[in-house]
């Protein structure tokens, strides 16, 4: 057995590091492509729906792990040379954008529909109607939700452990084997996972609480 | 682009795959029914009288939902062990998607008890209801139908998460992609396909659930 020191402690910041530029660069290109998905799948085109259920529907029914094999070897393919990074980052970003895309149907689903006609009425088009009416108040609707994914989406980073990106699952992997105290080293990796997740998923219960009182 | 997409190697492979999507429903089955049990169990003693009881399945329901499944099934397939339990790695897997199924189950069963209102109750007992029936007719089944939406999303959610269980070779859909890929180093075709799997069964399961639910559930409320 080996000790915990500085140096393995380094290490595991360097891979803490690499999991939250992940769950940032997921959470943002998932949100810009899940706005889209979101407004492509309220939109009056069928096709455009139809597509946008397709892509949300094999998303959430497939394992993000899956996810991660099939674009890290797929992007291989186009014969593109990029490096492990990317390709997890681009994987991050699809599986976000669907699952926040479908939070996001949802959220304008809630808006009443006297908002939209409202606003019809008052004869902004499209561009307006979204952007000064309906957007800002989905986005608020859908807070709660779009927190927990958040939190879904920083533990899931941890799968690119799998594909043999070195964030702080894989780090904390690593210096098992070299420390032979695997139950140390995880507890203290789970510790760092809960210490960032657990004051999310309770702003976003909290909100939860308030929301559904101010409803009533 | 110059490659050249080969499915029949992964096709040849055909058996290994049926059997690993075997492993895959077992072990999501086995896992739904254990992460059932801790749900039930710890909601009764979420209603415990003792606090120190009470405040156990809160920290246990807050660690589980806020690390990694990753890091737990790590953390269960090292620990078991230095508890003097062996285990082989996929009843490992088991354990330990039922602890974090049946984490997310306490919270979704608690909300389901919650919203039996204390009025109906009274209301069975005052039409003459026996106890057994007040709580089968009044509070089961109107608490069933309110938690079976989030309950099976989050077991269609287990089912996806069994893939996660590779990383400690259990028995299971993707360690046999993980295999066909290492003889066949088709890694593309191979992940493609297994993907394509795992969509089917979700799928399945997802219509065999909406069906239970318009088979027992299809009744007025209002």
């Amino acid at each position: 057995m080996g000790p915990i020191g500085e140096n393995e402690f380094f290490f595991l910041m360097q891979g803490l590091k690499w999991t939250v530029l992940l769950a940032i660069v997921g959470f943002i290109g998932g949100g810009i492509f899940g706005i889209l998905i979101a407004l492509l799948r309220t939109s009056k085109t069928k096709v455009a729906r139809r597509i946008t259920a397709g892509f949300i529907g094999v998303f959430q029914g497939t394992p993000l792990l899956m996810q991660l094999f099939v674009v890290y070897y797929g992007v291989a393919l186009l014969g593109i040379e990029v490096n492990a990074w990317i390709a997890v980052a681009i994987a991050f970003t699809l599986h976000a954008s669907a699952f926040l895309g479908e939070i996001w149907r949802g959220s304008i689903e809630a808006v009443p529909k006297g908002q939209t006609e409202a606003a019809n009425a008052l004869g902004l088009h499209y561009v307006s109607r979204m952007k000064d009416v309906i957007l800002p108040q989905a986005l608020k609707i859908s807070m709660p939700a779009t927190i927990g994914f958040l939190v879904q989406l920083i533990k899931g980073t941890s799968l690119a452990a799998i594909v043999g990106f070195i964030e702080l699952t894989r780090a904390g992997q690593i210096i098992s084997n070299q420390t032979y105290r695997p139950l140390l080293v995880f507890g203290i990796v789970g510790a760092i996972y809960f210490i960032i997740c657990w004051p999310l998923s309770h702003a976003g219960s909290g909100l939860e609480k308030r929301m559904a009182k101010a409803a009533r | 682009m110059s490659y050249t997409f080969d499915f029949g190697a992964v096709l040849d492979r055909a058996p290994e795959l049926l059997w690993g999507s075997l492993g895959t429903l077992g072990l999501a089955l086995a896992g739904m029914f254990l992460a059932l049990v801790i749900g039930i169990l710890g909601v009764v003693a979420r209603t415990s009288k003792s606090e120190i009881t009470r405040t156990l399945v809160i920290i246990f329901v807050e660690v589980v939902r806020n690390t990694p499944f990753l890091v737990q099934i790590f953390f269960i397939y090292f620990a078991l062990p230095l508890m003097g339990i062996r285990l082989n790695p996929t009843v490992t897997a088991i354990i330990a998607l039922g602890i974090n199924g049946g984490a997310y189950a306490i919270e979704i069963i608690r909300g389901g008890v919650e919203s039996v209102s204390r009025g109906q109750i009274e209301a069975g007992f005052a039409l003459g209801l026996h106890k057994a029936d007040v709580f089968r007719l009044i509070v089961l089944k109107p608490a069933l139908r309110a938690i079976y939406p989030s309950l099976t999303s989050q077991f269609i959610m287990l089912t996806l998460t069994t893939s996660v269980c590779t990383s400690i070779a259990a028995y299971e859909l993707t360690s046999a992609a993980q295999r066909i890929e290492s003889d066949t180093f088709r890694s593309f075709e191979v992940y493609f396909t297994v993907t394509a799997i795992y969509l089917v069964i979700s799928s399945l399961m997802m219509g065999l659930f909406a069906l239970i639910s318009r088979q027992y559930f299809n009744y007025p409320t209002r």
